[in-house]
């Protein structure tokens, strides 16, 4: 249904701020109410407009942070020298409008029936699409298994932190800080690395399926990573980004 | 540094009405197969390249010229979008 309320619909819309909610000191989730959203699927992205008044207009594309059926959202990290991340995350407020066309991509999505074990690499805001699947896994009750690698600076730095401390059962949240660990931190440390994923990824014969985002040089060692430990590369799904 | 197709999807299903980034493109110059999501993406020179993961011959250019979109597959043995489920 949403494949063919998709077909040749990317329409712009106005999106107007329904909530905006700091997840760190340089991370927002904003929140939009958009009319006549013909729903998506959690991994998939949305386009954003911006134009100023003397009509000059910014395009950037943003990974969708909610599950399928929920209320859009997008997490933003600030730039300090980007052109359109300061005015998100600094400066919006409940309200405003932006322009928004989406949802876009079928390919970086995860639904029940796709199977796992799941395996979840984040880096960074990378793991904002990884948090919509985890959500949706959860909101579906899949018995899928589940696990979350999430690679961050600092504990600072962690984005949806209390939400994702509280998962267990069949989703396993677990950390490495990469630059600052606090006294006593019992999670990994360092950058990920093929003793890490000895503990975490789940065996290339269990067939799981993995979706890694982040930078592109993370994405690409902890891909290379991966297929060296058997993982067939189209069981490999992966998402870059840069700053821009 | 080069990103990969997820980071154009929006363009592609502006210019393709589908979406592409599931699409499987065959590279003309060493046949590999991938979706176009996996393959590298470069935004930053004049248009925007999409090449080969493996071989990284180009696959792709998009250029927009005065409100046209202009786009070359000729690095692409084939390009093979699913249909639409009914």
């Amino acid at each position: 249904m949403a494949g063919t309320a998709l077909r040749g619909r990317l329409t712009w819309r106005v999106a107007t701020v329904a909530t905006v909610a700091d997840e760190t000191d340089h991370v927002r989730t904003i929140t939009l109410d958009l009319p006549d959203w013909p729903g998506h699927h959690a991994g998939q992205h949305l386009d954003v407009r911006l134009t100023a008044e003397d009509g000059y207009s910014a395009e950037r594309s943003y990974s969708i942070a909610s599950a399928d059926g929920e209320a859009v959202a997008i997490t933003v990290e600030r730039l300090d020298d980007g052109e359109v991340s300061p005015y998100l995350t600094q400066e919006l407020r409940p309200g405003d409008q932006m322009e928004a066309r989406g949802p876009i991509g079928n390919w970086f999505t995860w639904e029940p029936h796709d199977g796992g074990p799941l395996l979840l690499i984040a880096g960074g805001s990378g793991v904002v699409p990884l948090r919509a699947i985890l959500r949706h896994h959860q909101r579906t009750g899949s018995n899928v298994p589940a696990r979350l690698l999430y690679s961050a600076r600092s504990l600072e730095d962690v984005i949806y932190r209390r939400e994702l401390d509280q998962y267990g059962g069949s989703a396993e949240v677990r950390y490495t800080l990469t630059r600052r660990q606090p006294p006593g931190w019992g999670g990994f440390s360092g950058r990920i690395d093929d003793a890490m994923l000895a503990r975490i990824a789940w065996p290339a014969s269990q067939s799981p399926l993995a979706f890694i985002c982040g930078p592109t040089p993370f994405v690409e060692a902890v891909a290379e990573l991966l297929v060296a430990r058997h993982y067939p590369t189209r069981r490999v799904k992966t998402e870059r980004f840069g700053g821009a | 540094m080069a990103l990969d197709g997820n980071a154009i999807g929006g363009m592609l299903l502006e210019i393709f009405a589908t979406d592409m980034t599931s699409a499987e493109a065959t590279c003309a110059r060493c046949g590999a197969v991938r979706p176009v999501a996996e393959e590298l993406v470069y935004l930053r020179g004049p248009g925007t390249v999409v090449r080969c993961r493996r071989c990284t011959s180009v696959l792709m250019v998009i250029s927009r010229v005065r409100g046209l979109n202009c786009v070359d597959l000729s690095g692409m043995e084939a390009l093979e979008v699913k249909a639409a489920s009914d």
